[in-house]
């Protein structure tokens, strides 16, 4: 219950505050979104083979957010960020469709 | 798994609740962000083509732009000379209408009333009258205001009058001139000229100087039949 009011807060302060990304964040912020989506549909895969681990989901989705913002800025040093960062997306993206496949096939049986 | 999994935490929960709604604040700022659509979030090596593209199409632009400007003041300085080049050749047409006596005229000039029975005044009178005239610079000539003598004008004894160009003309007659009004007077009035033939003959002779003449009598303009321009292209002409 208490994760459900966090999102409605985090969607609200975020629609009052009207927040602006900071300039040197503005890269890492898409991938960390994707990352963090990631960790939360393989939590709700977890919840619905009722395996849910709390520790787990916390630390999937802090290293899932570093991981990707560290990648996308070593590929901005080396030279290839865009490229690495839809890299990047790809994978996740990959793991959010096999996920939500998973939970998908839970919930209808197909 | 782990049978602990089963129980979360209090703490737990909210360290949860806070990473959600930090995942959440942070999806609703880079939506209002992705709105607005500025350069902030592109990458420096992005923004370095982007802006040599920019640069690339905005010298050919510039390219453009000089090339249409030079064609724009091209166009336009022939356009200036083809409307002088208009304005001469309508000059060139209103002096040729008038010397073909397709156009009325108006200028100073005399009106020679001649008083006369048709033994006074005969075609070969008329013409030398109209030649002694001309000689003496007419530039418009008309006959009883009906008869407009130019070029191809001929004279022609008929029984009832003169044909004048095909017109039948009766006596009186009056000759309009536009010319200098004091030469075309001379001209009437010289030692052996229509004056003394006209009054050797019985009739009457008599000049009216007018500051403005209007001879509104045309000539039937004709296409030549036979004549053609010899300047023309010779592969032109059939």
């Amino acid at each position: 219950m208490i994760p459900v009011i966090g999102l409605a807060i985090g969607i609200v302060a975020g629609i009052v505050l009207q927040p602006t990304v900071p300039a040197p964040l503005q890269p890492y912020v898409p991938i960390a979104i994707i990352a963090a989506l990631d960790a939360v549909v393989g939590a709700a895969r977890a919840i619905g083979e009722k395996r849910f681990d709390d520790r787990v989901f916390v630390v999937s989705f802090v290293s899932n957010v570093l991981i990707a913002a560290a990648m996308v800025f070593l590929g901005d040093q080396l030279g290839v960020g865009s490229q690495l960062s839809t890299g990047v997306i790809v994978v996740l993206g990959i793991r959010i469709f096999a996920n939500a496949a998973a939970i998908r096939r839970q919930i209808f049986h197909a | 798994m782990r049978e602990r999994s089963r129980r979360v935490t209090r703490p737990m929960q909210v360290l949860i609740a806070v990473l959600v709604g930090a995942l959440a604040f942070a999806i609703v700022a880079q939506w209002r962000e992705d709105e607005q659509r500025d350069f902030a979030g592109v990458r420096g090596a992005e923004l370095g083509e982007l802006l040599k593209s920019l640069d690339a199409s905005n010298q050919r632009l510039s390219r453009q732009i000089s090339e249409l400007t030079a064609t724009r003041d091209e166009l336009r300085d022939s356009t200036a000379s083809d409307e002088q080049a208009e304005e001469a050749a309508r000059k060139r047409a209103d002096e040729l209408a008038i010397l073909a006596g397709t156009a009325p005229a108006a200028g100073p000039g005399i009106a020679v009333d001649i008083d006369g029975g048709q033994e006074v005044m005969t075609a070969a009178v008329l013409l030398d009258a109209i030649e002694e005239l001309r000689d003496a610079g007419a530039e418009v000539l008309a006959v009883n205001g009906t008869a407009r003598v130019v070029a191809n004008t001929y004279f022609l004894d008929d029984r009832d009058g003169i044909r004048v160009g095909g017109r039948l003309l009766e006596p009186p007659f009056v000759i309009e001139a536009i010319g200098d009004p004091h030469t075309l007077d001379e001209a009437v009035y010289f030692r052996g000229g229509l004056a003394d033939r006209v009054e050797t003959k019985g009739g009457t002779v008599s000049v009216e100087r007018r500051e403005r003449l209007t001879i509104t009598a045309l000539a039937d303009a004709t296409d030549a039949q036979y004549a053609r321009s010899a300047s023309t292209d010779p592969e032109e002409t059939p």
